[in-house]
C-alpha cells in the first residue's frame, strides 16, 4: 500500500500529514451550511432530487429486536420502495447487522435486486471497543456472508486520545479484508469527536487509509448526520480530490428523515464537493424513516394532493 | 409622566402545542368594525395545514386512548380557564365585530357554557349510541363509537368564538383531533382561544387551530389523504359542492352543521361491532 503517497505508513509521516491541515472555522462553516439550507428546490427540480434521494438511501435497520422477517421485508421494500408505482427506483442498498447480511442477500437476489446492495455493519458496531481480532473476525464474517459494503466503526478513543496511527492502521487491515470484494465505509461517530477539526483530521486519515466512503455517524449518538459536519467531509472530499484525483464518498447517517433535509443534503453535495458526486457510487443517506416520507412527498408531486402515512409501507 | 406605549400583541397560528408563525411569511389585516386597524395575523398556507395535520396524526393515538372521564375533565378545564380570561375575550369580540358589550358578554358566557355542555357528552356518548345487539349464539354483540381519526374544520365567521368551539368540542369529545381554520375577519379570539388550550391540559397536537383564507385552504383540507373527516359549517354554500367533490376521492365524510346537538360528535365516530363469548 502506498496511500496515495501521502503517508508511509510510520506515525511520524501520519502525524506530518495531519498537522499540515488547516483548522476549520466553525463559525463559518455553521453559517455555510444554514444559507445552503435555505435553497428552495421546486417543481422538476425537486421531483428530479427526490428520485436521485430514493436511489442514495441505504435503507437500514440496526435493532436487538431485528428478525429475518423483518429484514425480509425491508429488503423488498428496498428493490420496490412503491409496489403501486414501477417508476419509483430501488434503494442503494439495504444495511443491516452482520448476522442479517446472508439472509437479506439471499432474499434480494430471489426477488431480483442483484442491483441493490447489503452492507454490514463491521468493528464492533457501534461502539467499536473489542479486540482488533474480534473485529477481523467480524469484518471477515460479514464479506463471507455476502455483504458488499463494509461500514466500520473507528475507536473513537484512541482518536481522541491522539493515537492516530491506531486508528489509521485498524482502517488499513480492515480494507485489505475488504480487498475487491467490497466497499469500505468508515464511520466517525461525529457527535463523539466534538470539533469540526476533528471531523476533518479523521476525514483526511481514513480517505489516506484507504476508505471508500467517509461516513458521518451510527445513529445511535446524537447528534448525527448536521449539516455543518457533512458540509466540513464534503469539504475533505474535495481537497482530498484536488490532492489525489479520487473520489472519495461521503454518508450522512442518523437524523435525516423527511426529504425536506434530504433535499439540504443534495445542496450541500452540489455546491461542496460538485455535482460528480451526486451520484449513488458517491453518496449515500442512511435511513429508515426518510424512504416513506420520500416516497409520500413524490406521491403528492404526481397527484396534486397531500399524501398519507397509511398508503406507505410501514417498516 | 410620559404615556405608555401600548403592548401589541402578535397572533400567530397554533400547532402542536406551540404558537409558530405561518411559513410562508405571510400576514394580513384585521380591521375593527369601523374601519380601523386592529391586528396583523397570520395568513396560513396549505404547508402550515401539512404540518397541523402530521401533528394531530401523531396526537391521535394518544387522545383516543385517553378515558372518556380524563377526556371530559380536560374539556371542563378549558371552559374553567375561559371563564378566568372573560374580560379579554369580551374586549376582542367587540372590538372586532362592534357588538355591545352585553351581546360580546353573552357570546363569551354562552361559550363557556357550551363546553361544560360538551364535556358531559364524553362519558354518555358511547352508551346512547352504541347498542347491545341480539345475536342468534351464545354471544354478546355490541356496537360502540369509535374515533375516526384526524378531523378538519372551517369556524364559521360569527359568532367567531362560539362558532370556534362549536366545531372544535363536539370533533375532540370523541377522540378525535382537529385543525381548525378560524373566522377569517375576526381571527382575535381564536388565537386567544389557543392560549386558553395551552392552559388546559389539553396534549400537543390535539387541537390545531390556523388563521386566513377559507378558498385557499379549504381545497387542500379536502383532498388531503390523511385527514379522515371534514366539517364545513364555516363554508360559504356556494363552495359546499366543490369541496364535497375533492372529498369524494378519498371518501372523506364532510359534514355542515347549523346548531350544537350531540349528532355533532357522533358525525365523527365509526361504530365498531365487538363480539364476545357469554360465561367465560
Amino acid at each position: 500500500m502506498n496511500f496515495y503517497g501521502l503517508v508511509d505508513g510510520t506515525e511520524a509521516s501520519l502525524k506530518k500529514y495531519l498537522g499540515a491541515l488547516s483548522g476549520v472555522d466553525q463559525v463559518g462553516a455553521d453559517a455555510r451550511a444554514a444559507m445552503l439550507a435555505t435553497r428552495s428546490i421546486k417543481t422538476t427540480s425537486k421531483r428530479w432530487a427526490i428520485d436521485t434521494a430514493i436511489t442514495m438511501v441505504d435503507l437500514t435497520t440496526l435493532e436487538g429486536a431485528d428478525t429475518p422477517g423483518k429484514v425480509k421485508a425491508l429488503c423488498t421494500k428496498a428493490v420496490r420502495p412503491d409496489p403501486t408505482d414501477l417508476t419509483v427506483p430501488s434503494v442503494g442498498a439495504v444495511c443491516v447487522y452482520n448476522d442479517m447480511v446472508s439472509i437479506a442477500r439471499t432474499h434480494l437476489d430471489l426477488i431480483g435486486g442483484q442491483h441493490v446492495g447489503v452492507a454490514a455493519v463491521s468493528t464492533a458496531f457501534p461502539s467499536g471497543r473489542a479486540s482488533m481480532a474480534v473485529k477481523i473476525q467480524d469484518t471477515q464474517d460479514a464479506i463471507d456472508a455476502g455483504a458488499s459494503e463494509i461500514d466500520m466503526v473507528i475507536d473513537r478513543g484512541a482518536f481522541l486520545q491522539g493515537r492516530y496511527i491506531e486508528v489509521f492502521d485498524e482502517i488499513v487491515k480492515i480494507r485489505e479484508i475488504c480487498g475487491t470484494k467490497a466497499h469500505l465505509k468508515v464511520i466517525f461517530e461525529t457527535g463523539e469527536l466534538v470539533t469540526y477539526d476533528n471531523v476533518r483530521k479523521a476525514s483526511f486519515l481514513a480517505m489516506a487509509a484507504g476508505a471508500h466512503f467517509i461516513k458521518t455517524s451510527t445513529g445511535k449518538v446524537a447528534p448525527a448526520a448536521t449539516a455543518p459536519v457533512v458540509l466540513v467531509m464534503l469539504e475533505a472530499v474535495r481537497d482530498f480530490y484536488s490532492m489525489t484525483n479520487v473520489r472519495i464518498g461521503v454518508k450522512p447517517a442518523g437524523g435525516i428523515r423527511n426529504t425536506k433535509d434530504a433535499i439540504k443534503q443534495l445542496v450541500l453535495v452540489n455546491e461542496t464537493a460538485g455535482p460528480e458526486w451526486l451520484t449513488p457510487s458517491l453518496f449515500r443517506i442512511g435511513a429508515s424513516a426518510l424512504l416513506n416520507d420520500l416516497l409520500m412527498q413524490r406521491m403528492k408531486m404526481d397527484d396534486g394532493y397531500y399524501a398519507s402515512p397509511q398508503y406507505v409501507t410501514i417498516d | 409622566m410620559s404615556n405608555r406605549i401600548d403592548v401589541k400583541k402578535t397572533y400567530k397560528l397554533f400547532i402542536n402545542g406551540a404558537f409558530p408563525r405561518t411559513e410562508s411569511g405571510r400576514t394580513y389585516e384585521v380591521k375593527s368594525s369601523k374601519g380601523s386597524f386592529i391586528a396583523n395575523p397570520c395568513l396560513a398556507s396549505r404547508k402550515d395545514l401539512k404540518d397541523a395535520v402530521v401533528a394531530a396524526r401523531a396526537a391521535q393515538a394518544g387522545w383516543n386512548k385517553a378515558t372518556a372521564y380524563n377526556k371530559g375533565q380536560i374539556l371542563y378545564r378549558i371552559a374553567e380557564m375561559l371563564e378566568g380570561r372573560r374580560a379579554q375575550f369580551v374586549d376582542e369580540i367587540m372590538v372586532v365585530t362592534g357588538v355591545t358589550k352585553t351581546k360580546a358578554d353573552k357570546e363569551v358566557t354562552d361559550s363557556v357554557d357550551r363546553l361544560v355542555w360538551y364535556a358531559g357528552w364524553s362519558d354518555k356518548i358511547s352508551s346512547l349510541s352504541g347498542a347491545l345487539n341480539p345475536v342468534a349464539g351464545p354471544y354478546y354483540n355490541f356496537t360502540i363509537p369509535e374515533s375516526m381519526g384526524v378531523i378538519a374544520a372551517i369556524a364559521p365567521e360569527t359568532p367567531s368564538l362560539l362558532g370556534l368551539i362549536d366545531v372544535i368540542a363536539p370533533i375532540i369529545v370523541g377522540g378525535n383531533t382537529v385543525v381548525v381554520l378560524a373566522s377569517t375577519k375576526a381571527p382575535l379570539s381564536a388565537m386567544s382561544f389557543a392560549e386558553v388550550l395551552a392552559t388546559s391540559d389539553v396534549p400537543a397536537g390535539v387541537v390545531n387551530i390556523l388563521t386566513g383564507k377559507k378558498d385557499e385552504i379549504a381545497p387542500w383540507m379536502a383532498s388531503h389523504m390523511d385527514i379522515d373527516g371534514l366539517d364545513i359549517s364555516g363554508l360559504a354554500v356556494k363552495s359546499h359542492a366543490d369541496i364535497r367533490t375533492a372529498g369524494a376521492e378519498n371518501l372523506k365524510r364532510i359534514y355542515s352543521f347549523k346548531s350544537a346537538d350531540p349528532g355533532r360528535i357522533l358525525a365523527f365516530l365509526e361504530n365498531k361491532t365487538v363480539w364476545h363469548p357469554i360465561g367465560l
